[in-house]
């Protein structure tokens, strides 16, 4: 962007961060009529939503590498598709791998061919999963209520969602309130047979936390992934990469008035009279604003850019004991040609490929993170980007990303000795499948979450921000006393992954902190 | 047993638990002609002293009283028929490298002990015991109440979902944040909010997984936590006590009490099935063919052996036998009770600690916890289990012969399928021994004094006391399995789907433990029905 | 270090360094347990006792009250975040008293804030604190260390008392003014002296290493002899604090880190301390909250009452109306006062009977030989302290 001398050097708004909620708050807030600031820190907008270079003429959509939880109704509202989003590929299929070479694809189709027992619990579980998260998904694109004010918007939200459980009739009612705290493994063997299904299934449910197929709360997370997608689970590719849905926020943003800083480091955010009142970059440039929102993670926001002294000890005791230590690496392989995969048609190869063959697998993959170790058998979601969009390698040359859990943070042997290990322990483990990848690999990178934390500036880095667990969720998220994206500080807002409705590429964070800065904030 | 006994009663309760009885003894006070059938020789349950070596008494299945409701202590005056509870006068947990932590019921004895491990442990533990009674005195109340049913629109469910709402409500904002934190959180993580030292979290971790399928890090056991928190003796919070004669002087009291309020109990009456016509239960049949008439039948077993085994299946309305299957009841805990020639030396524990007067801990972390439950899940028992002990005979000589003693050891996790087959009586030793040995780590000399030791899988627990899977709470005390869940939604007020048919047991709310609340909760369902509730009060 | 002979558990309660002398005096074998050690509640009678305090000089056993080293470069910053008042204007030498709030601004404790250098400072409170400290430390480069059983304390009030240190050669201890501290050699052991008290009269503070405890007494003693020194319990000394209107943790409220009902925690505003509440200094924990308070306005206020007859009110309720038929309150703290021939009470009274001239009504439960009578007796509010004799600010003090 460009930098302009003489620069308005007071907005309404300084969105810091940004990142795909950051562009979406300040879309918002620039067509409520603010005039409105983003700072990013890196060279490019897009966060974790970016594509960037890993080997030369390599591009990669380098943390997020689908969309599928983005609300149709928020993209349309944005007019995101004006704004050139192009998908390389939509309703992408999903495959869960199985060792013996007969793999499942997910879809009545497949689930008749390989699975025949369970066509019809699927059905039925598709059914149930999408009316339930018909009930959810209103809870999700508002901001939670608070409790116990008695304020007449406080009570009318949470009748609406009394009303939206009620209005699912006593029978689904019944199953949401058991099995919202259930289990997924319980869920998945009392409803089907086919152990590759129930992998697939629990790997929904567990992709992007820190818990296994039987840590209860985890029937709850795989609603909220229905939920979020609109009940749909359609996954899509934007054209480029992530790093293209990126870009065209960024031209929503701009039309609507924004005005975009990149390579600008927001050191600390500034208060006066216990107001924010604007923040200073790192290179010492201060920035007067009526209100500042930060798309940054709540640690980085309040530990770090807000600054303890100006929050209470109790509420500092409780942001740090968030949890927000990520549980997943991504592995990109820059691959000379295209391996083949056994048993799998390009069709197949061009969607989601999972490697989770049964719950159990899962369960002890994710034993080891317990005890800060990497799993000796890793979880996989697979892409193979290049199939769809050949933009992203040289001509006849492919990309391989790949979603790998459990990577825990805080490794107890140290990462840096362990990174190769484990880059050679995934790729073997993908190997398996397609024998000849080894041959086929140029470079490869993994980026596990200290990487990712270093690369994104999440602390922890944890794609969610604090890890999206019931004790985390809806109105104690990201803390009590920010989960309505207010700061304690007056005229300071999140509108991050770390708040409600959590991370993803959602942008529905994004959405509700700014109708909630536009509500309160002159 | 008794020839004069009318053919006809009132009502029936299967199965002489704590809870039957608990449920008999307000039926009977009410008026009710109530018959208790047992199928043991002895009745009790799992509360039962059992004498099943030369002199000494086992309290062989559970161990502990204090989630026992004062209201039922008293409204059925069972001090009168008996019942004596010590107070525990300290616990504590060993670790494997010699070290110990105690918990004294001093305040300023457990405060220096805790800032042995770490000072600011010492001091963050009156917060945590500051929050677990904030946490107590929101749940107690729910204790002995019907849970209602929030998808119901008649009035007295309404009332009762208002009740919890205002209840809520009550606490304020802060509170009510930390309450829905609270029961969605694992023990390992709300440990985290409070203690730095490993052995801290260890010692208050054990009560998160015992008779639990889950693991210290998995959602929802801080809530189990609290369950086993919600005992008191007489306000003190989680304080732990000895029934002086073992577990059976509490089934025995609320026996006689049973029997003053001229109830009639039977034992050696194992019920084969609950009689129906027309939808309406109208009594048992026993083994021997006997049939006993009753308006009413009260089912003390778990829920799965009630629904599945004890009635046909086609008096239930199908959906409701599916979720009868879907209940999860899971074998997760052992028993050893071990008859000792002396009073094993335990090097750890500094001379004249009256710690060893109350709960003995084995484990070093929630890491060890964990794994132990990692065990569980490949269907093992734990290579390093989670130990429970205590040796009641140094306060109660009534439990042993004079300078022997009892040790209670209640293990943490014992599968009841194993993945390598069926149990076998080898394996059953093997499993023992496991035990000992973890025990024997701890005190060099433990092992000379066994002179006789009983040993109890999931399996063996099952086959005598009749509880499904062997599991101590008559079903996992998770989320989708507690309040107006359990046991099935729907059905979680005591009321089976049949008329004239209750269920008491540890399946309904709120649970299990030796608490008697489901029993007590089901006799007021029943009395309400019976147009009878206000009997009670005289 | 104190030695102790007996394990934890079985002596929970830790001895203070006076605990051998205090025992050689105590006539009547009455020990009360404070923070963990065990302390002397009556000497001798409480009467005698509290005269000492208002007459003469009173030794009092301060070894139990909690003690923090906090230093480094974030000390006063830490401190300022922590505490209501302004901690900035406190220098070197001086002493300050203030109160700390959770995050809903309810009164977590009081105490006594020592500046011994630029970012070193002694904290002394009545409870343990250091998991609320360590919360607050977040973010903060500052070390927090408990120094309770390394630093030995001596409270030692009333008229003479300053007399009494001047004869113990503490040269220069009257030019000590209120809320100063100054460091002295007693004999040949290094000595701190603060001018603060619990008492509301003239008197001092003495903090000395434990290993000198005893010889710091007995040199006490000795020279006080003529100036009628005398050790005291915790009975009298509440005596004199009801007088000078102080208030004591778990009596006149309760610590929001000990509540376990909802509404029973006091603001700082309620507690009538609003005077240590700062709001002009920058945030500090609670201040949003007690903000939000002060323009709604206190729900009640804890006021002084001055009672008829001379029946102290232990617990009594307080009405508006003779009748009993309007409860607006209750004591916390209640004493005859033996100095001013009052009956004098602390109380939380609602809005809006709390203002100063106002009167309520005070049950009185009258133990009669065992036959228990009920008494209403009208409670005027008024000004606290109920005693503030001038020798207390005085400098230099008179010599006796």
């Amino acid at each position: 962007m460009s930098m302009v001398a003489a620069r308005n050097t007071r907005y309404d708004c300084i969105v810091v961060g940004g990142g795909h909620n950051g562009l979406v708050c300040a879309a918002y807030l620039a067509r409520g009529g603010r005039s409105v600031l983003v700072l990013e820190a890196a060279g490019q907008v897009g966060g974790a939503a970016v594509t960037r270079e890993f080997a030369p003429g390599f591009r990669v959509s380098a943390c997020a590498h689908l969309l599928h939880l983005m609300p149709g109704t928020l993209m349309r509202e944005l007019g995101l598709s004006a704004q050139g989003l192009k998908f390389a590929a939509e309703q992408l299929p999903t495959t869960a791998l199985s060792s013996d070479g007969l793999h499942l694809s997910l879809g009545a189709e497949g689930l008749t061919q390989r699975a025949p027992a369970d066509v019809t619990a699927f059905a039925e579980w598709q059914g149930l999963a999408q009316r339930l998260a018909g009930a959810l998904q209103p809870l999700l694109a508002e901001a939670p209520p608070r409790l116990g004010t008695g304020a007449w918007r406080e009570r009318a939200l949470l009748a609406r969602l009394g009303w939206h459980i009620r209005r699912l009739g006593k029978r689904d009612m019944r199953e949401l309130l058991r099995i919202g705290g259930m289990n997924v493994q319980d869920l998945l063997e009392e409803r089907f047979e086919s152990p590759l299904l129930k992998g697939a299934l629990a790997l929904n449910a567990v992709l992007g936390t820190n818990l296994g197929p039987r840590s209860p709360g985890t029937v709850a997370a795989l609603l909220y992934r229905v939920a979020a997608g609109g009940g749909r689970e359609a996954l899509a590719q934007p054209q480029g990469g992530l790093g293209g849905l990126s870009d065209a926020l960024a031209r929503v943003a701009t039309a609507a008035g924004v005005q975009i800083r990149t390579q600008a480091v927001v050191k600390r955010i500034l208060v006066s009279a216990d107001r924010a009142s604007g923040v200073v970059l790192a290179s010492g440039e201060e920035i007067a604003a009526d209100v500042v929102v930060s798309s940054a993670d709540p640690k980085t926001t309040f530990l770090g850019l807000l600054g303890v002294e100006h929050l209470d000890a109790g509420f500092v005791r409780r942001v740090t004991q968030l949890r927000t230590r990520g549980l997943a690496a991504k592995l990109h392989l820059a691959l000379e040609r295209l391996p083949q995969f056994a048993g799998l048609e390009t069709q197949a190869l061009r969607g989601r490929l999972l490697l989770a063959p049964s719950t159990d697998y899962i369960e002890r993959a994710f034993n080891h993170a317990k005890y800060g170790e990497f799993s000796a058998a890793p979880m996989l979601e697979i892409t193979l980007p290049t199939l769809a969009d050949p933009t992203l390698a040289p001509p006849g040359k492919h990309v391989l990303s790949a979603i790998v859990q459990y990577a825990p943070y805080s490794l107890r042997s140290g990462w840096e000795g362990e990174r190769q290990r484990f880059t050679d322990l995934v790729i073997d483990t993908i190997a398996g499948f397609a024998p000849e990848l080894r041959a086929c690999v140029h470079s490869a990178e993994l980026l596990t979450p200290p990487d990712i934390e270093r690369e994104f500036r999440i602390t922890g880095g944890h794609w969610h921000h604090a890890e999206l667990a019931l004790d985390q969720f809806f109105m104690v998220r990201p803390v009590p006393g920010a989960a309505q994206y207010r700061a304690p500080v007056a005229g300071l807002y999140l509108c991050g992954a770390g708040c409600h409705p959590g991370g993803g590429v959602m942008g529905v964070a994004g959405r509700n902190a700014a109708r909630q800065v536009l509500r309160e904030a002159a | 047993m008794n020839a004069t006994a009318p053919e006809r009663y009132d009502a029936i309760v299967v199965g002489a638990g704590h809870n039957g009885l608990v449920a008999a003894c307000y039926l009977a006070r009410a008026g009710l002609g109530v018959l208790v059938l047992e199928r043991n020789a002895y009745i009790g349950g799992a509360a039962v002293s059992r004498k099943l070596y030369d002199g000494f008494t086992y309290s062989n299945c559970s161990y502990v009283c204090s989630l026992l409701r004062t209201e039922i202590i008293r409204g059925l005056d069972l001090p009168h028929y008996g019942l004596q509870i010590i107070p525990y006068e300290g616990g504590c947990t060993l670790m494997r490298n010699g070290e110990h932590l105690a918990l004294y019921d001093n305040h300023d004895a457990t405060r220096r002990e805790i800032s042995r491990h770490s000072r600011r442990d010492a001091e963050s533990y009156d917060r945590f015991v500051r929050d677990m009674l904030r946490h107590c005195r929101f749940i107690k109340p729910l204790l002995l109440r019907e849970p209602p049913d929030p998808t119901s629109f008649k009035p007295r469910d309404i009332k009762e979902l208002l009740w919890l709402g205002r209840h809520f409500h009550q606490l304020g904002e802060a509170r009510m944040y930390d309450t829905l934190r609270f029961w969605t959180q694992s023990c390992a993580d709300l440990l985290d909010e409070y203690f730095e030292s490993e052995i801290v979290k260890a010692h208050m971790a054990g009560s998160s997984i015992i008779g639990t399928a889950l693991g210290p890090r998995s959602p929802g056991t801080a809530y189990v936590l609290l369950h086993h928190y919600m005992g008191s003796i007489d306000g003190a919070v989680g304080a732990w006590g000895f029934a002086r004669g073992g577990m059976g002087a509490v089934t025995q009291a609320l026996a006689a009490s049973f029997a003053a309020s001229g109830g009639t109990l039977r034992s050696s009456a194992p019920v084969e099935e609950i009689l129906v016509r027309g939808g309406r239960a109208t009594g048992v049949r026993l083994a021997g063919g006997e049939e006993i008439r009753a308006g009413v039948v009260v089912s003390n077993l778990d829920v799965r052996r009630t629904f599945l085994e004890t009635v046909a299946p086609q008096h239930l309305p199908p959906e409701f036998l599916a979720q009868v299957r879907r209940f999860k009841i899971r074998g997760s805990s052992g028993k050893l009770n071990i008859a000792l020639d002396g009073l094993p030396h335990f090097p750890a524990i500094p001379q004249g600690s009256p710690c060893t007067r109350g709960d003995m801990h084995v484990t070093d972390t929630i890491d060890m916890l964990e794994r132990a439950y990692d065990d569980w899940k490949e269907g093992r028992w734990s290579r390093a289990p989670y130990i429970d002990m205590l040796i009641p005979s140094q306060i109660d000589p009534t439990m042993a012969p004079n300078g022997k003693h009892y040790m209670s050891v209640f293990v943490q996790y014992c599968p009841y399928k194993l993945a390598d087959g069926e149990w076998t009586a080898a394996k059953r030793q093997a499993f023992g021994d496991t035990v000992i040995d973890t025990i024997a780590q701890h005190s060099p000399d433990f092992k000379d004094l066994i002179l006789h030791a009983e040993v109890r899988t999931p399996h063996d627990i099952e086959a005598e006391v009749g509880l499904t899977e062997g599991n101590i709470f008559q079903g996992e005390l998770t989320f989708d399995q507690l309040l107006f869940n359990r046991p099935i939604p729907g059905y979680a007020q005591y009321r089976a789907p049949l008329h004239g048919m209750y269920m008491c047991g540890a399946s309904t709310h709120p649970g299990g433990g030796v608490m008697g609340a489901p029993g007590a909760n089901a006799a007021g369902a029943i009395l309400r029905d019976l147009r009878l509730a206000q009997r009670l009060t005289a | 270090m104190l030695t102790m002979s007996e394990p934890h558990f079985r002596q929970p309660l830790l001895k203070t360094p006076f605990h051998e002398r205090s025992r050689a005096l105590s006539q009547v074998d009455s020990f009360v347990p404070w923070s963990g050690y065990t302390t002397v509640d009556v000497f001798t009678t409480v009467e005698q006792e509290y005269f000492a305090i208002r007459n003469a000089t009173s030794v009092y056993d301060l070894t139990p009250m909690v003690k923090y080293r906090i230093a480094g470069p974030d000390a006063l910053r830490f401190l300022n975040r922590l505490m209501t008042r302004d901690l900035r204007k406190l220098a070197p030498g001086k002493v300050a008293y203030s109160v700390w709030c959770d995050d809903s601004g309810h009164l977590i404790d009081d105490g006594t804030v020592f500046c011994l250098a630029a970012n070193e400072y002694r904290l002394c409170t009545g409870e343990r604190q250091l998991d609320w400290l360590c919360a607050s430390s977040i973010g903060f480069d500052v070390e927090i260390a408990e120094v309770t059983e390394e630093v030995a304390a001596l409270a030692v009030q009333g008229p003479t008392s300053c007399a009494l240190l001047r004869a113990l050669g503490l040269d220069g201890v009257e030019r000590l003014k209120p809320f100063e501290l100054g460091q002295f050699e007693l004999a040949t052991l290094p000595i701190m002296v603060s001018r603060t008290g619990f008492t509301g009269d003239l008197g001092y503070e003495l903090w000395m290493r434990t290993a000198d405890a005893e010889r710091v007494w007995d040199a006490l003693m000795e020279a006080g002899r003529s100036r009628g020194v005398r050790p005291i319990g915790s009975r009298a000394l509440n005596i004199a604090r009801i007088e000078a209107g102080f208030l004591l943790p778990n009596l006149d409220f309760v610590s929001a880190s000990h509540t376990l009902r909802i509404g029973s925690e006091r603001s700082p505003l309620e507690l009538g301390l609003g005077w240590l509440v700062d709001f002009g200094k920058g945030h500090f924990t609670g201040r949003r909250a007690l903000l939000r308070e002060q323009q709604r306005g206190p729900e009640r206020l804890l006021v002084g009452l001055d009672i008829e007859g001379n029946k102290a009110a232990h617990n009594a309720l307080l009405y508006a109306d003779r009748a009993g038929r309007t409860q607006v309150g209750s004591v916390t703290s209640a004493a005859w006062s033996p100095t001013t021939k009052r009956n004098l009470a602390l109380a939380m009274v609602d809005a809006p009977h709390f203002a100063t001239g106002a009167t309520v009504w005070a049950e009185i439960y009258l133990n009669r030989e065992l036959v228990w009578q009920r008494r209403m007796a009208r409670a005027r509010i008024v000004e606290r302290p109920f005693y503030a004799p001038p020798r207390r600010r005085a400098t230099p003090p008179a010599d006796f």
